[in-house]
């Protein structure tokens, strides 16, 4: 693992918000780096800024201060529509509450990012392709049979499944995962750990945020989130 | 792609679309509807004026007239510009119905009856004699004797129905006009006595013009015994000359002609005896000429479109309400599509999109209706007179027919092209705020 290049990198990240009159300091100097096919855990009480560490990394937000690389190059200097680009094409998402797109079905939400990044033209070319990779996903994660169903017709833990196979449609080198259990009974929640585990003996290069220990230690290796700084722990 | 699954999905799914779309098809029925109604009216009336004085007018409104129109009318035969050229003589008389206790004070159109159905309607708005026209001042019950023709709703009442009972012939009636006749200074011929100008007519024909005034007010008789009655003896005098273009001339190009000839005609006269007279005379379009008539119709038109931009803003404001509810609902959507790396742009053209669909759809749901409603107008409104005994405009009282229905294509591309513009301009403000949205705020937002 050590031999793999490093494919993110945040350096120095500082992030706050507004809470009505009082500013507050969530991220104060955070460094990270994940190596291609690394699967980092990192983990944090709640309201340590995981989440906000999260968004940072993977473009949904930008940092007040600091750098942050993916693949050598530095997003805060990346326009809006490489931006875009990049969170379609080579970041996948994980959310706590799954957000999927109740007026489409199961294929669609997982075809979702597929259809964002083509005209109307390009997708009548390339959507047998896209279908195909959709339906493969879905069996792989088990649920080929719901492809047709709506979201509010799954359980919690396929409609995570479902997230899981939108995060991963356009093959992203990096997939972020935000709590991804922390709405799941255990039994649930360890299906959807299986899956990353799964995911990443193939290669998939994952960073997970929890709030719990015990979801973390499936990860490679486990950083914590404190004073709005990392902190390594290892494996 | 994305946007057009979306975007149909929403239509079908949500209720509050349906609203909306309902909104925009109740604002295009009824401007669909008003706006066919009221051109049908204004254009009708329109025809009915022109038909009724031809394209253009050489007209004075003195009652005295104007002199050598003869002469002038020679001049526009020359001048290869008309199809149809006719002298009138208008005037007001005191008419009594001869053994019966009537009288009413009227407008007199005095004419050559043949020639005045060569340039204007006159032909088609007579009943015995529609077609010998040339014979409308003969009556069927007496050819011999000078007729009159006048305005229908004079003697016949109007149905409901707006329809008359005409008889087999017209009714014997002899009829006196009586009228001061003026000179050339304007001055009454007989002044110094009390002579007035006495004839009588046999009632002849009727005259159907479709204008409430002139079919209420007005009697025809012949162009000779108009200026015997209304003018001093010696020099001949009209005043008007109704023209007709030939159809390959244009009525404005036509009708400056006309004046640049007229214009050249009266300097020609500058020597003759009361060439003063030439100088009250204008030459006017036939909607200028009759304006009076005209305008306010087209100023209760032009009120009314103003009307319905009031309408159109309501319909923006709607829209834009039904918008703002619409993205409060979805930002966990936008959220989630930024999240997999929807632009700003394609964002906002969701929604736009999605208002355009909303303006279509209504758009054409409310044009199939008000034209399926307009289809059947008539047969409604004599289905509510039958059953009710009430009617939209009492046909005893206003001189309509049947309620226009026709739709004009282009003004329902236009309404329909101001419905879509109105929905997306009530979307632009929601849509582009939903558009701006920063994804962690809203995915945020579900998690609290």
């Amino acid at each position: 693992m050590s031999q793999s290049p490093v494919i993110l990198k945040a350096e120095n990240v500082h992030k706050s918000y507004r809470m009505g009159a009082t500013k507050v300091n969530v991220l104060k100097g955070a460094d990270l780096a994940v190596q291609e096919g690394e699967f980092v855990a990192i983990i944090g009480a709640s309201g340590s800024g995981k989440s906000t560490l999260l968004h940072v990394l993977g473009g949904l937000d930008r940092p007040d201060k600091g750098v942050i690389q993916f693949d050598g190059r530095d997003l805060n200097r990346v326009r809006a529509r490489e931006l875009n680009r990049f969170r379609n094409e080579r970041v996948g998402f994980v959310f706590q509450f799954y957000h999927l797109l109740d007026e489409l079905s199961v294929l669609e939400n997982v075809l979702l990012p597929a259809m964002v990044s083509r005209s109307v033209v390009g997708w009548m070319t390339s959507r047998r392709a896209a279908h195909k990779r959709a339906a493969d996903l879905l069996e792989q994660l088990g649920l080929g049979p719901r492809a047709g169903h709506k979201p509010y017709q799954l359980s919690g833990g396929e409609r995570q499944r479902v997230a899981i196979g939108r995060a991963l449609m356009n093959e992203p080198k990096l997939l972020l995962a935000d709590e991804p259990t922390g709405n799941l009974d255990s039994a649930t929640g360890n299906g959807i750990l299986n899956v990353f585990e799964t995911l990443n003996r193939a290669g998939q290069t994952i960073v997970m945020v929890t709030h719990d220990e015990r979801i973390a230690r499936k990860a490679q290796r486990i950083v914590t989130l404190v004073d709005g700084r990392v902190r390594q722990l290892g494996a | 792609m994305y946007k057009l699954i979306l975007t149909i999905r929403y239509l079908l799914k949500r209720r509050i679309t349906h609203f909306a779309i309902a909104a925009v098809a109740l604002c295009v029925f009824i401007v669909v509807v008003v706006m066919t109604v009221m051109a049908g009216l204004v254009g009708e009336f329109k025809q009915k004026n022109r038909d009724f004085v031809g394209d253009c007018v050489v007209a004075t409104e003195s009652l005295v007239g104007f002199p050598y129109y003869e002469e002038f009318m020679q001049v526009l035969e020359e001048s290869g510009l008309v199809a149809g050229m006719s002298p009138v003589v208008k005037n007001y008389a005191l008419l009594t119905v001869v053994d019966h206790d009537f009288k009413q004070g009227v407008e007199i159109l005095g004419l050559d009856p043949a020639r005045h159905a060569r340039t204007t309607n006159f032909a088609k708005t007579l009943h015995f004699r529609a077609g010998e026209p040339e014979k409308a001042f003969r009556s069927i019950n007496d050819p011999n004797a000078p007729g009159c023709v006048w305005g229908i709703d004079m003697i016949l009442p109007r149905s409901a129905q707006s329809q008359y009972s005409y008889g087999v012939r017209p009714p014997k009636l002899a009829v006196t006009l009586m009228c001061f006749p003026l000179n050339a200074k304007g001055a009454p011929a007989g002044a110094g006595s009390s002579e007035v100008s006495t004839q009588t007519f046999l009632y002849s024909d009727y005259s159907h013009t479709g204008i409430a005034r002139v079919d209420g007010n007005l009697v025809y008789i012949p162009l000779d015994q108009a200026q015997l009655l209304c003018m001093s003896p010696g020099q001949k005098r009209v005043t008007a000359i109704h023209v007709l273009f030939r159809p390959d001339v244009g009525i404005p190009e036509g009708t400056r002609k006309v004046a640049e000839l007229w214009e050249r005609f009266k300097g020609s006269q500058a020597d003759a005896p009361n060439r003063v007279l030439l100088d009250t005379v204008t030459v006017q379009d036939w909607k200028r000429y009759r304006r009076a008539m005209i305008a306010p119709m087209e100023k209760e038109q032009a009120l009314l479109s103003l009307m319905f931009v009031l309408v159109g803003i309501t319909t923006v404001f709607i829209v834009f309400v039904v918008f703002y509810m619409i993205i409060a609902n979805k930002k966990k959507d936008i959220g989630i599509l930024k999240s997999v790396g929807a632009s700003n742009v394609s964002v906002l053209s969701l929604f736009a999109g999605f208002a355009f669909s909303i303006g279509l759809i209504g758009s054409c749901v409310g044009t199939l209706a008000g034209w399926l409603f307009l289809a059947r107008i008539n047969r409604i409104e004599q289905w509510l007179y039958d059953r009710f005994g009430w009617q939209l405009w009492d046909r005893t009282i206003y001189a309509i027919g049947d309620i226009p229905s026709r739709i004009e294509p282009g003004v329902i591309a236009v309404i329909v092209g101001c419905a879509i513009a109105a929905c997306v301009v009530g979307a632009l403000v929601p849509s582009y705020l939903a558009a701006r949205l920063r994804p962690v705020e809203t995915l945020h937002a579900q998690r609290t």
